[in-house]
């Protein structure tokens, strides 16, 4: 499909400072001009709509509730993008959660300290990420059928761990925490904000965003060209694991439950924000500020949906078509400009994926 | 097997042969169905061990009943991993299958609940026409729009699985709802084995010979090998991809038939989550996730194998909270089974491939 | 692949990043002697949960006319709550109250918030719910409270705390016993006997199995033995596979006892094609049109529920009295509940609708539902 592949070759480590910040800046531009920019459009309008059409959506207590329902989502999409970006995907994430979860809930039955309990959690995150990182990097094997194996395995081992209970005393102070907010803004929303910023200098504006941005692009290459692909993907994968875990206490303590299938199902909602905000699933291309705002819409389209008291099954319906227009859009008009222009024999990359 | 392995196993078997002494000759091809009866010969050798093991606690699990079980309890699946195959050996995936299960589920159900007037036969089909129907909704989607087939059958599973609820509503078909005719069915048994596995059986060794022996079958793994080659080489691949996903959709909708027959009680939410075990089966079962190769022999065995772990699991009187912790365990051992096996291949080629080049 | 080495390079950084943050992490657990633990926070609650708005009853008032009521069931699309909801709002009828249904279509708790939430805006005068969890969804009902809404939860229950009333189908304690006191009778009180549950951490089963346990505790009952609790996951095919793997696992298994509607449908499938029919007594909690065909050819003994469109009437009834302020939810109140009469509020704001019935092969076919 046309790309607009943000690297024309291979990057080497001997750019200057200017030279990255224009590279990135132009990117950045170039595919506003395009995805992105349909998407904040999209967002802008259904915004609108909502605020005149939908009773109760345009106060204050509604915008936070829908911030706060999109915060793990949003928290999990930031790595999901790199990954994504990479030409991994990363399908664990959500039983990540649960397994964080259920970590959390057992070690404090067994009366630890929160404040110890949290950094474990993390722990158990980076950990479930770096089994994922080792089998895709060190044994070769591709990631969506690692994860889909990891995907049950943590699952399967959150139950094991927490069994049927659910863990309900939690401390008021961080579950109060959780759920603050300041006007319309949640707490939790500003950590999100913090983490967005991070994630987004890292792709955009580092030589290691660069970096993943050629690995997806074309990994052989990428490698000739002296990027660390294995270590680069392993620790994509690692960090989608600690963010997952950071998601699983936010979602803990939102809802003050720590149960073994908290979180069932995120990752779908996770990887469907993430290709809507134009993230190729070939990798090599896309921006995380498309993804961001791709979150946002659909937490805006669903809470508007339910506001308007539209059953259930038409907002899965709309995720479902709203995700394969998100893919369908931009190859129709590449089949279309392709009629337009004169014809060429393209081949397709055959990188292993 | 994929990537440059893949590549040097084709590079071998070509050379092979343009080789004297023709194709067959002990070289390369027989290595490579060689290793692939290998793979699908551990699936067996895992089989006998679980049932040598749980046979040996409880002997009733090798029993005549308990046999005919997890053959009817393993049959859905199979079936539902048969066509999977067909889509993940094209290099794509159809996670879409579930939804389609249940609309065909309650579509059936409901027909025959409501008009008990029309014939079974009439019904069968008609569910295999709804699912050959999404099935060509996702061939389209993906063989001629070229949406990725993760995120195409990703957003059909949604869409399909809200027009099931949106048909449905509340609504609950129950076996007293459904002519007994078609309930003993799921439940009846030609010569001491049940209905249902015989046909999920006949499904196995039509599609199985097919792919072996007939050119579009072979096509198939030309195209899940290397796409490109495959378009230079002549292959319709748009029509290809379009009929297995078809033909996936069809087998979908027949399961959906088998599983109303079977449970009798019928909502919209049949066959959920049943997705990912059926990819765990066919991954098991030996079909790389990356297309070219694997048999549907393998899927239906890896279906087989992880039914009766769930069996076994039951009467060995494990927590069945261990059961999700061990079919992840177990898809991941496959995968990195393949792999090894893969690269020892590889090797074994490359040094016969220098001696032979002396 | 090749030997070529790269040289190296910037993203080998992030490596030691990680360790800074591994080392803060791990010196924060080695400082974290003084953090709050399950103990302190037990210590710092209110032993007794906050009273709610001291308003008082006022059982003289009339229903509202036009209340906005809300059932927020465990999963839509579901028939039991279908039918439980139906009940609901052919009470809102009769009190002229608009009554609707939401929910989410996969029963976990963190959907039920969002809902809770679209409901405080919408402004409803009420909600009644049925619980996925029963803490997860608190925090969102007393945030319905303090904007007013009354809340009443049905068929499962959340934390006291987080709703004014709670209308049960029949105490806990009477199904639990009764189901185990129906299949003792069946099976002549002696031989092992084993539970299909739900999902394991479905909080009405696991209520209704303590009871079971409890009542097995009795002398009578001293033949009998609960040999396992198998989870069927409310999923058919689970169901199934467990139902078989109990009759595997204890070939001399004498009865099974299943307080889910989809449970006992897959054990009543699988047990009628079986040579078990008959010989193994099914019995829990069934709806009659599902069970049927089992009761009538000997599949199942008898089995009981209550009438799910009854409990739905009922707390809708409540909802309305609630919001019109007959009632306030303490103890000892009464309130009229339309055709099922007078009832009076329990300890803990409990509502009872009364005892289950059982169905035999001589009752059935008077129901339909």
């Amino acid at each position: 499909m046309p790309a607009e592949k943000p690297a024309r070759s291979p990057e080497t480590p001997a750019r200057s400072a200017e030279a990255t910040a224009e590279g990135a800046f132009g990117r950045l531009t170039g595919l506003a001009r395009r995805w992105e920019g349909l998407i904040l459009v999209l967002l802008v309008a259904v915004m609108l709509w909502a605020s005149f059409a939908v009773d109760g959506f345009a106060n204050p207590s509604n915008v936070s509730f829908l911030l706060l329902d999109t915060t793990e989502i949003a928290i999990m999409a930031l790595t999901m993008t790199l990954v994504i970006v990479a030409a991994e995907i990363d399908l664990s994430v959500a039983s990540t959660l649960g397994l964080s979860c259920a970590v959390l809930g057992w070690l404090w039955n067994a009366g630890l300290a929160i404040e110890t309990i949290m950094p474990i959690c993390l722990l158990v995150g980076a950990l479930c990420g770096a089994v994922n990182g080792l089998l895709v990097t060190r044994l070769g094997l591709p990631s969506l059928a690692v994860t889909i194996g990891t995907f049950a395995l943590y699952r399967g081992l959150a139950y094991v761990i927490l069994g049927d209970q659910a863990v309900a005393d939690l401390p008021p102070a961080y579950t109060g925490l959780a759920t603050q907010t300041f006007g319309p803004i949640p707490l939790v929303t500003v950590l999100v904000a913090i983490l967005a910023a991070l994630a987004a200098v890292v792709l955009h504006a580092t030589g290691l965003g660069r970096s993943i941005f050629a690995l997806g692009s074309n990994e052989e290459a990428a490698f000739f060209a002296g990027v660390r692909v294995k270590r680069i993907k392993f620790w994509l994968f690692t960090a989608s694991g600690v963010f997952a875990s950071l998601a699983s206490l936010v979602y803990t303590f939102r809802y003050a439950s720590a149960r073994a299938d908290n979180g069932v199902g995120l990752e779908l909602a996770v990887v469907a924000a993430v290709l809507l905000g134009g993230v190729s699933i070939f990798g090599g291309r896309g921006s995380l500020p498309g993804v961001l705002m791709a979150v946002l819409l659909l937490g805006v389209v669903r809470n508007a949906l339910i506001l308007a008291d539209v059953a259930n099954e038409v907002l899965n319906f709309v995720t479902g078509l709203l995700l394969v227009a998100s893919v369908l859009a931009p190859n129709l008009g590449a089949v279309w400009r392709r009629r337009t222009t004169r014809r060429s024999v393209r081949l397709e990359g055959n990188t292993p994926r | 097997m994929s990537g440059p392995e893949a590549e040097v196993l084709r590079d071998a078997g070509a050379a092979e042969a343009a080789l004297p002494g023709g194709p067959g000759a002990p070289n390369g091809r027989g290595l490579v169905e060689r290793v692939a009866r290998v793979r699908e010969l551990g699936i067996v050798v895992a089989l006998v061990a679980l049932f040598g093991v749980t046979g040996a606690v409880n002997p009733a699990f090798l029993g005549f009943d308990s046999l005919r079980d997890i053959l009817l309890n393993s049959a859905i699946i199979a079936m539902l991993a048969v066509g999977q195959t067909l889509v993940v050996v094209t290099r794509n995936v159809d996670l879409s299958v579930s939804s389609i299960v249940g609309l065909a589920a309650f579509g059936g159900a409901v027909i025959l609940a409501d008009d008990p007037g029309v014939p079974i036969p009439v019904v069968i089909a008609g569910c295999v026409l709804l699912g050959a129907l999404c099935g060509a909704v996702n061939g389209l989607l993906v063989g001629v729009a070229k949406v990725p087939a993760l995120v195409a059958t990703l957003g059909t599973l949604y869409a399909f699985r809200g027009i099931d609820f949106a048909v449905a509503g509340g609504r609950q078909v129950n076996a007293a709802d459904m002519p007994e005719a078609f309930l003993s069915l799921g439940s009846g048994s030609v010569l001491g084995l049940p209905l249902l596995a015989l046909v999920a059986v006949v499904v196995l060794l039509a599609v199985g010979w097919m792919m072996g022996n007939l050119p579009w079958g072979r096509e198939l793994y030309a195209i899940g090998s290397n796409p490109d080659a495959a378009v230079l080489a002549g292959i319709r691949v748009r029509r290809r991809v379009v009929t297995a996903f078809v033909v996936n959709g069809a087998l979908a909708g027949l399961a959906g038939v088998m599983w109303a027959a079977r449970f009798g009680t019928v909502d919209a939410t049949v066959a959920t989550g049943k997705e990912l075990d059926v990819i765990a089966a066919v991954v098991v079962g030996g079909v790389a996730i990356f297309g070219g190769s694997g048999t549907v022999y393998g899927a239906a065995l890896g279906a087989l194998l992880l039914s009766s772990i769930t069996s076994a699991l039951a009467v060995l009187r494990v927590d069945a909270l261990a059961q999700t912790a061990i079919n992840g365990a177990l898809l991941i051992a496959a995968i990195v089974l393949d792999r090894v096996l893969a690269l020892r291949v590889a090797a074994a080629l490359r040094r016969r491939r220098y001696r032979d080049a002396r | 692949m090749t030997t070529f080495t790269p040289s190296r390079r910037r993203g080998a950084r992030l490596g030691p990043r990680f360790g800074v943050v591994l080392a803060t992490g791990l010196a924060l657990l080695a400082t974290a002697c003084g953090g709050t633990t399950r103990d302190d926070v037990a210590a710092s609650q209110p032993a007794v949960p906050a009273a709610s708005a001291a308003a008082s009853a006022d059982p003289g008032a009339p229903l509202k006319q036009g209340l906005k009521i809300a059932f927020l069931p465990k999963q839509v699309n579901n028939p039991y709550f279908t039918v439980s909801d139906t009940g609901g709002a052919d009470a809102g009828k009769e009190f002229g109250a608009e009554v609707k249904e939401v929910g989410p279509s996969d029963a976990s708790a963190s959907s039920q918030v969002s809902y809770i939430n679209t409901l405080i805006q919408q402004k409803q005068d009420a909600i009644v719910i049925s619980a996925n969890d029963p803490n997860a969804v608190v925090p969102a009902l007393k945030q319905a409270m303090a904007a007013g809404i009354k809340v009443v939860s049905y068929d499962s229950d959340v934390a006291p705390e987080g709703r004014h009333l709670f209308i049960n189908q029949a105490s806990a304690e009477d199904l639990g016993r009764t189901q185990v006191q129906l299949l003792a009778e069946q099976i002549g009180h002696k031989g092992k006997i084993a539970v299909l549950s739900a999902t394991p951490n479905a909080t009405n089963q696991n209520t209704w199995i303590e009871f079971m346990q409890d009542e097995l505790k009795k002398p009578e009952y001293k033949d009998m033995e609960l040999v396992k609790i198998a989870y069927g996951n409310d999923d058919d095919q689970k169901s199934f596979t467990e139902t078989q793997g109990l009759l595997r696992s204890y070939p001399d298994l004498k009865g099974i006892i299943s307080p889910t509607t989809v449970g006992i449908a897959a054990a009543a499938r699988y047990l009628s094609d079986s040579p078990y029919k008959g010989k193994v007594k099914l019995t829990g909690l069934g709806t009659p049109n599902q069970l049927r065909k089992f009761v009538k050819d000997g599949t199942i003994d008898g089995f009981e529920l209550w009438s799910p469109g009854d409990l739905g009437y009922l707390a809708s009834y409540a909802a309305a009295a609630l919001a019109s302020g007959q009632i306030t939810g303490a103890e000892g109140e009464k309130f009229k509940a339309g055709r099922l009469g007078e009832y009076t509020i329990g300890a803990n704001g409990e509502v009872l609708l009364g005892k289950p019935t059982v169905f035999t092969k001589d009752n059935i076919d008077d129901f339909d539902f």
